[in-house]
């Protein structure tokens, strides 16, 4: 089970030795340095989409980097102030792909407006609304800061967390579908102009539940429980709120017909189960479950059918159920190795290419090259969050750590694996990247608890208590012979 | 919980290795099968915003061009007198494809054809834009303007088609009601869907091209055919008076009767008879009948697929309808067909082709659109080179030079306007009966000719449907025959 030395074996020096320099550098100068040489490269895409759409150089684009330039820097002195020695890779991370996202919408606007004007009804752009989004989503990410000065205290609101994620949750289902229907799923809240997907929050809510329950349960998971077919299983009443709170969430994205929402936390549960337990039964259990599950819905859900056809061969019906698939098949091997050049594919080919298919737009423009380079920054986050969760000395902030980032790294791969045929598609958005302020403020919110946690595990303990040997096995003392 | 943190870790980097290979497999390996997809529109759309090449007719001008836009489309398909050549160049639309020369050229204007290969290379080489070829048609703008103005003077319904004799290079081809495809090539996919709607929805059918597309009764300007199949197989010669002059006949095996026109009886007859010759000059349908009948369904059939008719694969490169003779499953059905009727039906192109073979002294050239294939830079690339026909020559010099003959004294009774002492055209016209009930349907009118006689330069088809502004009075030479000489004369006047 070694990993590279450069992206998790780092943790370990810091384990070895944690917080015994009063000296660690705060590394806000390189966070700084990065988020400048990010604002550039997203310079870089807003001219060539400007030149490539345009063949001139529109005065909008100023705005867009000056206006993205100074939120993050904002950020950044927020992030100086709030938690100075929080990991200087997290940030960085988001922004790019949040930067991106922001000139793929600026870029997708103008074929989408004019798709939505021939077809006669009406369009808002999305990219000055991502703008929005994003300050809305760094003022969330700050005062997550500014609130929770130390993560741990969120564990003690656990099952509150775990009863507002649930009713979130079950809001829009129980909603009347003029406010809560949005394209065939039953996801939203839409009041006037705003609309918000509360699941996304929801997800959020539910890792810091499980967190929280794993620690508190953590030991009757490990100790407890009986014997079956050579599992140790914990006893069910112990094991019960997890249950329920999973089933809920299953049965009521099932009503929802959200697809990939269930499986996403399904995944990210089961992954902090085993970080709590180190079994890897429970994820065997887990995976069974899941069989059991998908096949059950396969049997009952049409819908699940079409997508489980569609994934087989999307080309069986390439102009009704298969269209999309075909069509983000067809950007991604019209991109191939280089890519078309930002603004000079036609991603706007791709059905609902700013949300579900965001994705396949990078990869038209940015070819294997470019969407290679996206997932390694992907990874660096979720890298970088895991490495916190080593780094730092609580279980509930390793818990908490771990399923956020692995949270992350799931959801990318559901959503990627979906728009290129390697799974079928369930219709999630890629963090950061699709157009939407509910997916992209759950984000942010994601990334102050990671900043949080890394500026805990980072952060020097001046006066951390020596560890205490238990008596049995302290030293004998050598003690100067009386004379 | 370290060390289920590293594995979970590790599970990470194998998905996003899992997510690497299977971008591999679509963006590297397949990339070629999903782009290349005739699903796929981003070829079309590259295409649309790469510089497509000119349409240009003989004598230079310009007819199809794209010139650069602001929009994200880059060039915009324009067509000069968009309505009179439009049944030659066609439309070229993002949304409903091409047709006419647009579609049939579209390799070379598209800038994909082979001929370009080493153009493309240098543009490679030096790094310029990729751009389309250039197509030089045949077409004659004097002709093409004459023809055109003939025929929307009196909001004509029909087409006109002219032929070098000697080349089979299209002189001029027109369809009227015509229509612009300007709009069809606009970069806002509303207009193009409304333009379309409307063509789709005019019952004058103005999209369609009906000097290829279309084929109508020829009536006595198939009279051509029958009397060079006579001439041809030795069943009758030219100034042998032995077919019937009568007003009427009796269809052989049934009681249905066959008058000449207006019930007269063919003039200059001798004991009731007169020759091929007089009944080509006066176009005396009994006498005609007659002859069919003495040629035989064989015989007429042989002679007129030397002439083309009945040729499915003719494309120039317009694809062009099949012409035909029909089936004639009886003596009576060889009557009727030996006057152009029943089920006898030609293109205008296949009627412009008869009298373009007697003009060229029997010999059948292939009728053909472009001229020239050019470069970007103009420089040709590959030219036009006549070419006989398949099927060896229709007719015999002699037989071509007999008929030419006929045709002479026929345009001597033929009336019309255009009419100048100076060119000395031979020609026949025809007035098509159609219809469920043929005597209160105005008749398409047609004129075939060709001139100078003693050196053919130019061979037209005219045809005026359903009476053009003379209703049931119409004849070939009241209606079409003005037409078919004002373009002969524009174009001989030319020095063509």
């Amino acid at each position: 089970m070694a990993l590279p030395p450069g992206v998790l074996g780092a943790a370990t020096t810091h384990m070895s030795a944690p917080g015994s320099s009063p000296a660690t550098p705060t590394r806000r100068g390189t966070e700084l340095a990065l988020l400048g040489f990010v604002a550039g490269l997203v310079a870089l895409a807003f001219v060539l989409i400007s030149e490539n759409q345009f063949q001139t150089l529109k005065p909008e684009v100023l705005f867009y980097v000056a206006g993205y330039a100074a939120l993050f820097g904002v950020a950044h002195l927020a992030v100086r102030k709030l938690a100075p020695y929080a990991d200087p890779l997290i940030l960085p991370c988001a922004s790019l792909l949040n930067g991106l996202s922001i000139a793929m919408l600026y870029r997708l606007d103008t074929p989408l407006a004019q798709q939505a004007f021939q077809a006669g009804h009406g369009y808002s752009n999305a990219a000055p609304k991502q703008l929005i989004w994003t300050a809305l989503s760094l003022a969330a990410m700050v005062a997550v800061l500014w609130a929770v000065k130390d993560h741990r205290t969120l564990s003690r609101y656990g099952y509150t967390f775990g009863l507002v994620g649930l009713v979130l949750l079950v809001l829009p289902g129980v909603l009347p579908c003029s406010i809560s229907c949005v394209g065939g799923a039953k996801l939203w809240i839409i009041i006037g102009p705003v609309s918000i997907q509360p699941g996304e929050f929801a997800k959020v809510l539910i890792i810091l539940f499980v967190a929280a329950f794993l620690v508190a349960k953590r030991d009757l998971f490990t100790i407890a429980g009986r014997k079956f077919l050579g599992l140790e299983l914990p006893r069910p009443r112990d094991l019960g709120p997890l249950l329920i709170a999973w089933a809920v969430a299953i049965l009521v994205l099932m009503i929802e017909t959200e697809l990939g929402a269930s499986l996403m936390f399904f995944g990210t549960v089961l992954a902090m189960v085993y970080l709590a337990t180190e079994r890897s039964a429970w994820v065997w259990i887990g995976v069974v479950l899941f069989m059991g599950g998908a096949t059950l819905a396969y049997r009952l859900f049409t819908h699940v059918q079409t997508r489980f056809a569609n994934w087989l061969d999307p080309f069986a019906d390439a102009q009704g159920d298969g269209y999309q698939m075909v069509q983000s098949l067809f950007s991604l091997g019209s991109g191939g190795i280089a890519g078309a050049g930002l603004g000079a594919g036609h991603p706007e080919l791709v059905p609902v290419v700013s949300s579900d298919f965001i994705v396949s737009a990078f990869g038209e423009e940015l070819g294997f090259i470019g969407l290679a380079a996206m997932l390694i920054v992907y990874m660096m986050l979720a890298m970088r969050g895991l490495r916190s969760g080593l780094a730092v000395r609580d279980t509930f902030g390793k818990l908490l750590a771990g399923g956020l980032s692995f949270l992350l790294m799931w959801q990318m791969f559901v959503v990627i694996g979906g728009i290129s045929k390697l799974i079928p598609e369930t219709g999630l958005t890629a963090p950061f990247l699709s157009a939407g302020g509910s997916s992209l403020l759950a984000s942010y919110i994601m990334v102050a608890l990671l900043l949080r946690i890394s500026d805990a595990a980072r952060r020097p303990q001046a006066s951390r208590p020596k560890p205490q040997a238990p008596i049995a096995e302290a030293s004998t003392v050598l003690v100067e012979r009386p004379t | 919980m370290n060390k289920p943190l590293r594995r979970v870790g590790l599970t990470m980097m194998v998905m996003v290795l899992l997510l690497l290979a299977n971008l591999t497999y679509v963006q590297v390996i397949n990339a070629d099968t999903y782009a290349n997809n005739p699903a796929n529109r981003r070829s079309v759309m590259e295409e649309y915003g790469r510089q497509r090449g000119q349409i240009v007719s003989a004598s230079g001008t310009i007819l199809a061009n794209s010139v650069e836009t602001k929009d994200a489309q880059h060039y915009l398909r324009v067509y000069k007198n968009g309505p009179e050549y439009a049944p030659v160049t066609g439309y070229y639309s993002s949304i409903f494809g091409a047709t006419g020369i647009e579609r049939a050229e579209d390799d070379v204007l598209n800038g994909s054809s082979s001929k370009l290969f080493v153009r493309r290379l240098s543009d490679l080489i030096t790094g310029r834009d990729p751009r389309g070829g250039n197509v030089q048609l045949t077409i004659d703008p004097k002709a093409q303007d004459a023809a055109y103005a003939g025929m929307t003077a009196k909001n004509f319904t029909g087409a006109v088609v002219a032929i070098k004799p000697s080349t089979g290079e299209i002189l001029a081809m027109v369809s009227t009601p015509s229509f612009d495809p300007n709009p069809l090539a606009a970069h806002d996919n509303t207009t193009q869907r409304d333009t379309i709607t409307k063509l789709d929805d005019d019952p004058n059918k103005p999209a369609l091209n009906r000097a290829t597309q279309e084929t109508l009764p020829p009536g006595s300007t198939f009279k051509l055919v029958v009397a060079s199949a006579a001439l041809a197989n030795g069943i009758d010669d030219a100034n042998t008076k032995n077919l019937p002059a009568d007003p009427t006949i009796t269809l052989p095996g049934t009681s249905t009767t066959l008058s000449n026109f207006a019930n007269e009886t063919c003039p200059e007859s001798t004991n009731g008879q007169v020759s091929v010759s007089i009944a080509i000059e006066y176009s005396c349908n009994t006498a005609f009948s007659t002859l069919a009948g003495k040629v035989g369904k064989d015989n007429l059939i042989a002679q007129a697929a030397k002439f083309g008719i009945g040729q499915t694969d003719l494309t120039v490169p317009l694809p062009v309808a099949t012409s035909t003779v029909g089936s004639i499953p009886d003596e009576a059905a060889l009557f009727q067909s030996g006057i152009g009727q029943r089920d006898v039906k030609l293109t205008p192109l296949q009627d412009a082709m008869v009298a373009a073979t007697i003009a060229n002294g029997g010999v059948r050239m292939q009728p053909q659109l472009v001229k020239n294939i050019l470069a970007p830079d103009m420089s040709p690339i590959s030219t036009f080179s006549a070419q006989e026909a398949p099927g060896g020559p229709a007719l015999s010099k002699d037989v071509a030079e007999q008929v030419k003959q006929m045709m002479l004294l026929s345009e001597q009774h033929t009336a019309g306007g255009g009419k100048q002492a100076n060119v000395k055209i031979a020609s026949k016209t025809g007035t098509a009966e159609h219809g469920t009930d043929p005597k209160n349907t105005p008749p398409h009118a047609w004129y075939v000719a060709f001139a100078p006689a003693d050196n053919p330069q130019i061979a037209v088809c005219v045809v005026v449907e359903n009476g053009g502004d003379r209703g049931l009075a119409a004849t070939g030479s009241s209606v079409a025959a003005g037409v078919g000489r004002a373009t002969i004369n524009a174009y001989l006047a030319g020095g063509g």
